[in-house]
Formats: C-alpha cells, structure tokens, sequence
C-alpha cells in the first residue's frame, strides 16, 4: 500500500493535465450558452462607436494638425489597432476578475471542481483558455468592423495581428485571474480598475504616440504589457514591423502570459487548500 | 472487523504501524496545520470497506480538516495516509475519481438546472454525455427530485439541495462518500428524508464517511465512530460501546429553579457516578435512576421536574469535550 511520510507538504503539480483541461468544455460551454446573447450585439456596436468617434470624428481634427503619429497615414489607422489591442485587455479584465470570484466566492465552483479527478493547474487553465477564446472571438469581430474603414495595409498583418491581440490580452488573464484569486472582496476590482485598467487604456500609445509624454511617463509607458500590446499590433496591421523590437513585443507578452498563468495556479492554489 | 482499541486517549500507533489489509481510508500520526495553527494533532484511522464511520465532535475539533485531508484536496502536513490504497500526495486526481464528496456547504451552480448541474459534473469526471444524462435521470429519481429536474437550483429548499449535492456525490458511482455535516440547518423533515436515502446507501453497501456535530445523526448512520476534540481524537468505538464506557446506563434529569443548580449539585454529588450541571437542569449519570432520583426525594430536595431517561452519545459527548463540572 502506498503511503507517505513527509513531513512538509508536497506541492501539487503546476502543469495542467490537458485531459483534464479537456473535460471542462461541457461546463464552459454551458457558461457561454447562457451569456453569448448578452455579448454578440454589442460585440459589433462597441468597436464601431470607438473607430466612428475616435478614428474618424476626433481623427478629422487631430490631422488637420498635421500630427506625427509615428509613421501612420492618418488618425484612425494611428488609433484603430491601439482600440483593438486596448480592447483586448479589457475583454481579459472582465473575463478573469468577476468570473473569478464568482467561481470562488458565490457559486463555489473552484471548489466544487476540485474535489473531482481536475486539479488546481486544470481549472486554471480551462478557464484562461475560455477567457483567450471570448478574447479571440471578441477582437476578431473587431478586426472585422475596422476592415471597411480601409487603415489595414496587408491581409496578412491582419492575420497575425489577430493572434497577437489574444495574446496582449492572455498577458493580462493570468495576472487579473491572480488577483480576483487572492482578494476577498469585490471591493479590490474597483482599485484594480481606477489604478491599472483606466490609466492604462488612456496612457500606453493607444491614443497618442508615447513620445507626447514627459520621459519619465514615457518610460513607465515603455514598461507597461499594454503598449507592448498596442505597438506590435500597430506594426502588423500598418505593415510598419521593426522586427528587433516586434521580437521584445512579443517576447514581453509571452512571458506575462506565462507568467501571470503560473501566479494564477499558485494563488488558486493557496486560496482553496485553506 | 479487525479488533482495536476502545478507549485511550488520542490513540497511540498500532504496533510497528501495520496496515490492516483492504483499508479504504488508513491515517497514522495524521497532522494538519495551517500556519503556526494545528489543527489535527496526529490521529489514526482505519475504514473498512462497507463500514459507516463517523467523525462526531463540536465546531473547531478538527473534523473538517481530517475530511479535507481524506477527499485528496488538501495535503497533510504530516504522518501517513493512504486512501483507497493510493497516496493522495501523489495520487490525488486518482483518488478523488473513485469519491463522492458532499461539502459542508453548497457548491451547486446556481445558474444551471438541476440534471445539468449533474450532467456538467459527470463531465468532470470523464463520463459520456449520454452516459452522463442516465445516470442523471437515475439519481434525481433516487433523492426524489425527478419533477424537479428542469428547476433552477436557486428554487430549491435547502432540504432538496442537499439531496442534490448528495445525487451529485453519486455520479461517478464512488467507492467512498464523504459527507461533510450532510444535514446541519436541514428542518426535521429534511433529515429524515436525507437519512432514509443515505441508509438505503448504506444498505447497498456504500462505504460512507460522515461528520457531525448531531448525535442523533451520528447514532442514525455510523456503525463505528471517533470523538474529535481540539484536534485529537479523543474516543472510538460503536455508538453502543462509546456509551456503555464514558456513561452510565441511565440518566436522571433534575430541573430546579433557575440559578439553584450548582449549589444544589454539591448536595447531590455522592448520589450519582458523575453530576454534569447544565444551566436548566442538572443529569445525574447512574445506573438506576428511579432508585437515584427516590434518594434525592429522601434528602427533602423537590425538582420542579424529574425524567429518568437511557444514556445517549450526546451524554458521551458533554462527558468527553469537556463540561462536566463534578466527577
């Protein structure tokens, strides 16, 4: 019989056994049943006010200016993929805050979860793959309305672009999914929203370029996962790429991505041994 | 069933800490601490396959922990433990397949229908959608929920919210049910019902392990049985022997006015085996309790109220966590 006598606790596995991830389809797909009706209109109606009013009323004045705006033909191709990638992490900030303390706090899910053959690594990874999914489907509607308004230089920018906005989004899961796990109460997703999602939509070269900032904003702005976010998907849809910084991009977002989904295991971790 | 101690003080290991052959659930030197906090002190355990066993102790005694611990959701932080033969260290996805586990609280979806709530867990556990879907079927006809089966879970009592979790418990057909607290909060109905389903369980031979703080529960369900108190394990044995050794064969209740009964139990003392003074009465734990109660008649005490009653697990239970005054 098989039997242990450590004295410390031994920790569990950290990687998901992709079987087990597989199994919560059922249950994610439930979930998306009962609120894709909620999304779909204004998965449409969102990104077309933002291009209309941004790209296109506010764009008209910005260019008779005769802004420099790092390279981009005009206002609304300057700011369409800074939207898109923005957007991106804000679909990532509603997937993996509420949801999550929801899963934990008032329908118990997490718990309810684990005590089956999943494992920690499992639910976390099945629910940041849904999170990456609804990103996927979200900025790709997005994609698809911005493309009448003619700013997309190549098929293929918008191929790759497209990838590149689930991941500036993915860099954010993990973190957000860390946080929503560690806090108790709702009150912590207001400070997380005035402090970290707000500044950083408005100030990380979505809207302006960053050299607009005093050096040492637009050194934090260098720093943050959303401009890194926002560039790379510039790059590729203006077919602008640098490819030595494209390659730091993307690499910055990997590793957040990665990152934060590591954090994200170990807080679950903790939250449910208690 | 093998022999083991009846009584002792937070048990010591078996001998060499052999392992009784075909345990589903075997623990020595158990521990779990949180932090600087224990809150299980190093116990051993022993369920047998088909047995009922249950964990009985108050709030804090380390119950919840144990079950924890057992369910293969919350590593020990020290001593042995295997269940179903498998270490749940190493082995915790393989174990918890073989278990049904009804926690303390609800963990139901509120927002899916009472057989999706069933069919979406069977998932989890690997089970075909349309296998999923019979056994669905099956369960809500054993705890009576059939005509429920479209409902929201959030318009369920709570009686019929347990019977799911318990129905939800069963989809993978376990080896082993957990039942944490399976009726606290329930209204008398609810747990008879509640309990008529978990003895016909029992009566198919399912290996239950409960805990509670209800005696009644407790005598209701469980063919063998530890007291837990501060983390220890501090008495075991059926719910017959339990009582037959930490009480009396009878109990007489004596109801005086109120504020009297602690002086008056110093007058009583030598009347009974042992006087456990509770704020309306005081119990007299002896063997013969109309001859008890016709002494305390003689000394010119008049109760306002006499009942001479059998010995329960509870009495066990005020004797062993610890409140009585005069022994």
């Amino acid at each position: 019989m098989a039997t242990s006598t450590t004295p410390v606790p031994v920790r569990q596995r950290l990687l998901p056994d992709w079987g087990m991830v597989a199994r919560q389809r059922v249950y994610w797909t439930t979930v998306y049943q009962r609120t894709w009706k909620g999304s779909v209109i204004t998965s449409f109606v969102v990104p077309l006010l933002y291009v209309v009013a941004m790209g296109v009323l506010l764009g008209g004045f910005v260019d008779r200016g005769g802004a420099d705006l790092e390279g981009a033909p005009s206002y609304l191709a300057f700011v369409a993929p800074g939207l898109a990638a923005a957007h991106a992490m804000q679909i990532a900030a509603g997937e993996t805050t509420w949801p999550v303390m929801g899963c934990l706090k008032w329908h118990r899910t997490y718990y309810a979860m684990v005590a089956t053959p999943l494992a920690v690594p499992d639910v976390v990874t099945a629910h940041l793959a849904f999170a990456g999914c609804r990103i996927a489907l979200t900025t790709g509607v997005f994609l698809l309305v911005m493309a009448p308004f003619g700013v997309f230089a190549t098929v293929w920018g918008v191929l790759l672009a497209w990838p590149v906005l689930v991941l500036t989004g993915l860099a954010f899961c993990g973190l957000f999914f860390a946080y929503s796990a560690t806090i108790r109460s709702e009150s912590g997703f207001a400070l997380i929203y005035r402090l970290l999602v707000i500044p950083l939509f408005l100030f990380s070269g979505a809207f302006f370029p960053i050299s607009n900032l005093s050096p040492t904003l637009e050194a934090i702005a260098r720093l943050t996962p959303l401009w890194h976010g926002v560039d790379l998907t510039r790059m590729l849809l203006l077919d602008t790429v640098r490819p030595g910084l494209a390659l730091v991009h993307l690499t910055y977002l990997v590793v957040l991505a990665v990152g934060g989904w590591v954090l994200a295991v170990w807080r679950l971790d903790k939250r449910l041994e208690v | 069933m093998t022999s083991r101690p009846t009584s002792g003080v937070r048990s010591e290991p078996l001998p060499g800490g052999e392992e009784q052959a075909g345990s589903l659930i075997h623990a020595r030197g158990l521990r779990k601490s949180y932090g600087d906090f224990e809150a299980v002190h190093g116990i051993d355990l022993d369920v047998q396959p088909g047995e009922s066993f249950g964990f009985l102790g108050p709030n804090g005694a380390g119950k919840s922990s144990t079950m924890r611990m057992i369910a293969a959701v919350s590593p020990p932080s020290a001593g042995s433990l295997s269940i179903l033969g498998l270490d749940p260290r190493t082995h915790g996805p393989q174990i918890r397949a073989r278990l049904g586990v009804c926690p303390q609280e609800d963990t139901l979806d509120l927002e899916l229908n009472i057989r999706d709530n069933l069919v979406v867990y069977a998932s989890y556990f690997g089970i075909r959608k349309a296998e999923a879907g019979r056994r669905a079927d099956e369960l809500l006809d054993f705890v009576q929920l059939t005509d429920k089966a479209k409902a929201k879970v959030v318009d369920l009592s709570g009686g019929m919210k347990r019977r799911l979790t318990i129905a939800r418990s069963l989809i993978n057909d376990p080896d082993l049910l957990l039942l944490d607290e399976p009726t606290t909060g329930l209204d008398p109905q609810a747990r008879h019902l509640l309990w008529d389903r978990l003895f016909r369980l029992k009566q198919q031979g399912k290996t239950l392990v409960v805990t509670t703080h209800y005696m009644d529960e407790a005598e209701q369900l469980c063919d063998r049985l530890v007291v837990m108190d501060g983390g220890d394990i501090v008495a075991q044995g059926s719910p017959l022997a339990l009582i037959r050794e930490h009480s009396t064969r009878e109990v007489a209740e004596l109801r005086f006015a109120v504020g009297e009964h602690a002086a008056l139990a110093e007058r009583v003392a030598d009347l009974a085996d042992r006087v456990e003074v509770l704020p309306d009465r005081l119990l007299l734990y002896t063997h013969d309790g109309e001859q008890t109660l016709a002494r305390v008649h003689e000394r010119g005490l008049q109760p306002v109220a006499v009942l001479v009653r059998r010995s329960t697990l509870e009495d066990v239970f005020l004797r062993l966590t610890g409140r009585t005054l005069v022994d």
